[in-house]
């Protein structure tokens, strides 16, 4: 269930084993000591580890988006704490809305964009450090701590999912950590899928009442989008590029 | 080396005058939470090395039941301004920064991470009942297993 390097004991230094007995042996002991901290930090119930039999997706049907309609972005920007400040160039850009228009037929259709947790990541190979990488559920991450800001993945990445950040930060949210130096993208709401949650732009475009966005497994074929996905025809952007992103569109 | 003995009896100097030692230590700020069963020296020297462990746990394998969280530590130890606000690691009297600034020993962890608590968190943990001195024995006699 776990990642092979941090189950290696032998490797591990002396700390890290007593670290793990904290989760087993003294377990009682953490909640008899500290009531609620469990509690409050992790809403109400402590989450399993990434689960490897799932892979975590969205489909997006392209038909219910809106053009005029920006509701996912600006959740996503509240969620995490990032900005446009009036620098396309260089602004973060975790979700942005995409307008296309079909050259020969004029059919225009509008849909959101964001890192599409690819099956087999680009971003991932080309890193030199190891910060990028895609957890067992298939969500892709980038480790902050590790990340030297060489910005390979944003080359490698063909959805210019990513984005690097130039300036300082202050007061970021403490479920979305983000600083200079470091490239960034779209989390899947890593913090809101392991404590059972959906994506929060996936919840504001269904208050939005588009409900162009579905969120779940991928792998569970009861799952309500893994049904969709069997029974509609959808497509993954780029397929030629064979990286089977997580995230799928229809009506496209 | 040199230095290092230099140091300290430079230290030892001082503290032997009287009234100099409460000067050179740092003014640690006390936290509003239970006290950690680890022991405070034991905290002292072993919290990043914790932190580093379980940061690795939480966000490559998923693992959110974990025990040293930096926005744990943020929050029950947060120190409150004049605004009784918490205040960040920019300004003086911050928890991490006492300590931090007395060893001069830089703090990487607040270039991404926030240095104050959420709203609410603080007075969460306020409310949570401290442990009794049974409980904590307990989990001391579990770690030294
Ligand atoms: S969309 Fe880009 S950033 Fe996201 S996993 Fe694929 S290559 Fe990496
Ligand atoms: S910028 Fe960071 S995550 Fe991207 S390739 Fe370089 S080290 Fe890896």
């Amino acid at each position: 269930m776990k990642l092979p390097a941090l189950n290696n004991k032998s490797e591990r230094p002396a700390e890290l084993n007593r670290r793990e007995f904290f989760k087993s042996g003294a377990a009682v002991a953490s909640v008899t000591l500290a009531p609620g901290v469990t509690l409050m930090a992790f809403g109400g119930e402590a989450s399993a580890n990434a689960d490897p039999g799932k892979r975590w997706g969205m489909l997006i049907d392209v038909n219910k988006c809106s053009t005029d309609c920006n509701a996912c972005v600006k959740a996503c920007s509240d969620e995490n704490g990032w900005k446009l400040d009036g620098h396309p160039e260089t602004d973060a850009q975790w979700i942005r809305k995409v307008d296309l228009k079909h050259k020969t037929t004029g059919r225009e259709a509008s849909l959101p964009m964001m890192c599409q947790h690819c099956e087999t990541p680009p971003c991932v190979d080309v890193c030199p450090t190891g910060a990028s990488f895609k957890r067992v559920d298939g969500i892709v991450l980038v480790d902050k701590h590790i990340c030297i800001g060489c910005r390979y993945c944003m080359m490698a990445c063909p959805f210019k999912a990513r984005s690097f950040v130039h300036e300082e930060i202050e007061d970021q949210k403490s479920n979305a950590p983000r600083g200079k130096g470091t490239v960034e993208s779209c989390t899947l709401c890593v913090h809101r899928v392991d404590a059972g949650g959906i994506p929060a732009c996936v919840e504001s475009c269904s208050a939005t009442g588009h409900g162009a966005m579905m969120f779940g497994d991928l792998n569970d074929p009861n799952s309500e989008i893994a049904q969709a996905l069997k029974n509609y025809p959808s497509m993954g952007l780029r397929d030629d590029l064979r990286v089977n992103p997580g995230v799928r569109y229809t009506n496209l | 080396m040199m230095r290092l003995v230099a140091t300290l009896l430079v230290l030892i100097g001082l503290s032997a005058g009287a009234g100099m030692a409460e000067t050179i230590y740092p003014d640690i700020p006390k936290a509003v939470g239970a006290p950690h069963p680890e022991g405070n020296a034991y905290m002292r020297i072993n919290h990043m090395r914790l932190m580093r462990h379980d940061r690795d746990l939480t966000m490559r394998e998923g693992d959110r039941s974990i025990k040293y969280s930096i926005k744990e530590c943020v929050a029950c130890h947060a120190v409150m301004g004049p605004d009784a606000l918490p205040i960040s690691v920019k300004e003086e009297g911050h928890f991490c920064r006492a300590c931090h600034e007395y060893a001069a020993v830089k703090i990487d962890c607040f270039q991404c991470h926030n240095s104050k608590p959420e709203e609410g968190f603080v007075d969460l943990l306020k409310q949570m009942p401290p442990a009794t001195d049974d409980e904590i024995q307990a989990y001391l006699d579990g770690m030294s297993q």
